[in-house]
Formats: structure tokens, C-alpha cells, sequence
């Protein structure tokens, strides 16, 4: 016999948020904690980066490296179509042969995009 | 099977023989958080504890070993430690966002943390899509280190949390792929039902070789999810100072602490749901006996211990693999463990159809 809903309630959305607000209330509830008991003193050296010592230069909140926008927008690809298969990978056993043969097609596609970023050079880091 | 309920059912009836039924739910939902608050921080204690034991183990020194008996009181102090410590204002930071990163960070650990299935009768959201929930609010964290990075104003960050971003979300398709693999054997994706599932028999022998590829991805994927082990290159010490909370201090760094130790639960928490049955004992079909005597020990410590000595795996992994480069650790993914991947779950499909599973 598996039971599985705590205190009997079956509202899972209110359950949700009560872990929502338990992380929100962890941290509002620890940092209220520190500024009480932490000391503080001003000196002008403490609000700068941390560094070697001398300011930085330049613009620290500056372009980056393409490479990191391709893997993005590689995973925005696979992840879109994972979350498709998701619901196909639940039904799988009453859908059958006909569930099988469509998700065939549309893994063959996922597989070719695979294939068509892996000869385009998409997976080299440069 | 020992079953947690009763103990919920008699406080809900108690709490509704005592107060109108909205307060009795309002008080229950707190009871709820009081205990997610707490069993998440006792347990991020116990992990700082244990992760420092097994290092100094590994590497032939004693760890932790003046504060209290056997060290255990060591984290206590670090905690408390951290809590005395000044939180720094800097200057040319972005405000709102520095303050934003340590919630979405641990809003997102929580989460997770509330689907796990502790026992029975002892798992809070309960989802009919569960695993997939988990996935989901799983990938908040990268925004929460995205954001740290992005708002601290300082290049190191910067680097630091791009590299998390890239590495987080690369490895984010290898444990979707590897739980497709195991809901297309479960049928379902609610967490209670894959326990159910394996009242029979575990996953990983139910599923035999299919299963035991996508547990071997997973936990890769998983140590590279949480930044950890080989692929600890987001925070390189030696090339990047700490990485995306480099400009934290005191608590505020302490709150991206506790959500690392916390990640590194709830990744082996969902390996011990999918391949080793949560919270459900090791069960034989036909060995009656055998199950009769397992059942005698509660699933509340099954789970905790699976998901430990799946954790001991992980720090293991620390310790006898050398960092990975970036470029190695992206081909690693998309070159050998997403086609491999995508092959299991063909193989998985061809098991399930052949009905050669047990």
C-alpha cells in the first residue's frame, strides 16, 4: 500500500508554493540573521572588485566569447525536442506501432540536426 | 513497508478537531516548511561534514577531527562562522541582481529538494509529472548563477558563470535523455508511480543493460551538473579565483555553498528514485522471504542511505580525475554521451517492445 499525500493534502500547487516561500524565507531569514550579528566597518578599499590590487580595466560587464551563444542555442534545439518526447516516452506501451513510427520520423530529425551542427564545425570549441 | 502517514493523518485529524479547516491546512503547510527548513539545513551540515571526512580519507589525512567528537561539530562553527562574517557592499555592482542570484539559487534547490520521495507517506509535491517538474525547476539554479556572475562586475565572475552556463546546460540534455530512458520503462512520470513501480525489482535490474548505460550518463551528467569533481572548472580556483561568487561574502556566499552541497543530495536522491527505487527496498520477485525481512527496515532509511552512498560515488569522482578542460568537457558531452545517449533509448525502446525486461 503506497500513500504518498503528506498531512492528506491533495492540493500539490499549495504544497509548491510552501517550498517556494521556505527557500525565500531561508534566505531572507539567515541574511536578516548576519546583519544583526556581523560587524561593519567603512573603508573605501572594500568596494572594489577583487582583484590583484589595482582597479580593473575597463568594462568588466563586456562582450564574451561566441562559443558560449552557439552551445546556448544548441541546447535551446535538444532541449525543445526532449521535452517533446517526454510525453511519447509516458504512453509509449498503448500507443504502438503508430506512436513508434511518428516518433521514429521525428527522432530521425534530431538526430539529422545532430549530425548537420556536428559537420558544420557547431561543436568545436574555438 | 512502514508507512509515515499514520503520523500525518493523526496530527491533521488532532489539528482539525481543533481549528477550522483552512487554519488547519495553513498550520500544516507551515509544519511543512518548518521541516523542509530544517531537514535542508541539517542536511547541508551533515554533507560539508561528510564531504570533508571522505577528502581528507581519499588524500590519507584525518579531516575535521578537534571541533566536538570525531570533528562533528565542525560545521556548526563554519556555519556560524559564516554568520559573523561581514556582508561587503561594493560599489559597481548591479544591486538588484547581486541580491536576486542567492534567492533563485536556493528557491530552485528547495524545489527540488520538496519532490523527493523520503518514504512513504513522507514526499511533499507529489506531481503527476514529478520528475519532470524536477528537471524544471532544477535549471533555475543556472540563472542564479548566471545572474551572480553577470551583476558582480568583476571578470573573474564573469568567466566564471558563462563556463557554469555552457557546462550546466550542455550536461542538463544527458540527465533529460537518461530519464526519458528510465519514464519510457516506468511508464510514468509521477514519482510516487516509478517507486511503485519497483516494489517488484530495482530499475537498474529491471531495465539490465539499458538501464545501467543511462545510470553510468547520469552520474556523470550529475557531477557536472553540480559543479563538482572533474568538472569543477566554473570555480578553478588556480585560473579563476572562486568562479561566479567571487564577490560574495559572509552569508551571502554561504547561501551558494549550501545550494551546492544541497545539489549534490538531490542529484543522488533522483539516481536512487530512478535506478534504485527510492525509497522501496531491495526487493527479488519470487523471494518472499528475502522481502518479508527487507520490508522491516524503513524506507526513510533506505533512501538516505542510497542517496549517500551514491554522494561517496560523486566525491569519489573528485579525487581521481583531473580537471577537465572546457573544450574537452563540451566535446565530452556533445561528441560521445548525447549520441550515446539517444542510442540507449532506441535500445530501451527495443527492450521494452521485446518485453526482455524482468
Amino acid at each position: 500500500m503506497i500513500t504518498t499525500a503528506i498531512f492528506g493534502i491533495e492540493n500539490n500547487g499549495l504544497l509548491g508554493i510552501t517550498a517556494l516561500l521556505t527557500g525565500v524565507a531561508l534566505v531572507a531569514l539567515a541574511l536578516w540573521i548576519a546583519k544583526l550579528i556581523s560587524p561593519s566597518s567603512f573603508n573605501p578599499q572594500k568596494g572594489e572588485a577583487y582583484e590583484c590590487g589595482i582597479p580593473t580595466r575597463g568594462e568588466s560587464m563586456s562582450q564574451f566569447k561566441v562559443g558560449y551563444y552557439l552551445f546556448a542555442i544548441l541546447f535551446l534545439m535538444f532541449d525543445v525536442e526532449t521535452v517533446f518526447l517526454f510525453p511519447w516516452a509516458v504512453r509509449m506501451r498503448e500507443l504502438g506501432v503508430d506512436g513508434l513510427l511518428c516518433i521514429a520520423v521525428f527522432f530521425g530529425i534530431l538526430v539529422l540536426g545532430l549530425v548537420y551542427a556536428w559537420r558544420k564545425g557547431a561543436l568545436e570549441w574555438k | 513497508m512502514q508507512d509515515f502517514s499514520f503520523i500525518t493523518a493523526w496530527i491533521d485529524n488532532s489539528l482539525r478537531s481543533l481549528m477550522p479547516g483552512w487554519l488547519a491546512v495553513t498550520t500544516e503547510c507551515l509544519l511543512v516548511g518548518v521541516g523542509l527548513l530544517l531537514v535542508y539545513a541539517l542536511l547541508a551540515l551533515f554533507y560539508i561534514y561528510y564531504e570533508r571526512k571522505l577528502c581528507a580519507a581519499f588524500q590519507c589525512r584525518l579531516g575535521p577531527n578537534r571541533v566536538g567528537p570525531m570533528g562533528l561539530c565542525q560545521s556548526f562553527a563554519d556555519m556560524f562562522k559564516m554568520l559573523i562574517k561581514e556582508i561587503i557592499h561594493l560599489n559597481h555592482i548591479d544591486r538588484f541582481l547581486f541580491a536576486l542570484a542567492p534567492y533563485l539559487v536556493i528557491i530552485a534547490s528547495m524545489l527540488a529538494f520538496a519532490v523527493l520521495p523520503w518514504g512513504n507517506g513522507l514526499q511533499i509535491i507529489n506531481f503527476n509529472i514529478g520528475i519532470f517538474f524536477l528537471i524544471a525547476v532544477s535549471s533555475i539554479g543556472v540563472l542564479g548563477i548566471l545572474l551572480a556572475g553577470w551583476s558582480s562586475n568583476n571578470k573573474f565572475t564573469l568567466i566564471g558563470s558563462l563556463r557554469s552556463g555552457a557546462q550546466m546546460v550542455s550536461y542538463e540534455l544527458s540527465i533529460g535523455l537518461s530519464v526519458i530512458t528510465m519514464v519510457c520503462l516506468a511508464g510514468t512520470m509521477s514519482v510516487e508511480g516509478i517507486v511503485a513501480e519497483q516494489a517488484d525489482l530495482w530499475f537498474i535490474f529491471k531495465g539490465h543493460i539499458p538501464a545501467i548505460i543511462a545510470f553510468v550518463i547520469y552520474m556523470i551528467a550529475g557531477t557536472a551538473e553540480t559543479n563538482r569533481g572533474p568538472f569543477d572548472l566554473p570555480e578553478a580556483e588556480s585560473e579563476l579565483t572562486a568562479g561566479y561568487h567571487t564577490e560574495y561574502s559572509g552569508m551571502h556566499f554561504g547561501f551558494f555553498y549550501l545550494a551546492e552541497y544541497l545539489n549534490l543530495f538531490i542529484v543522488s536522491g533522483v539516481a536512487a528514485l530512478l535506478f534504485f527505487g527510492g525509497w522501496m527496498p531491495l526487493h527479488f520477485p519470487g523471494w518472499d522471504g528475502f522481502n518479508a525481512i527487507m520490508d522491516y527496515i524503513p524506507g526513510v532509511v533506505w533512501f538516505i542511505l542510497k542517496a549517500f552512498a551514491l554522494s561517496f560515488v560523486i566525491i569519489w569522482f573528485k579525487w581521481t580525475f583531473p580537471r577537465l578542460r572546457i573544450d574537452q568537457l563540451l566535446t565530452l558531452e556533445w561528441k560521445y554521451l548525447l549520441p550515446i545517449n539517444l542510442f540507449n533509448l532506441v535500445l530501451m525502446v527495443i527492450v521494452i517492445i521485446t518485453n526482455f525486461h524482468f
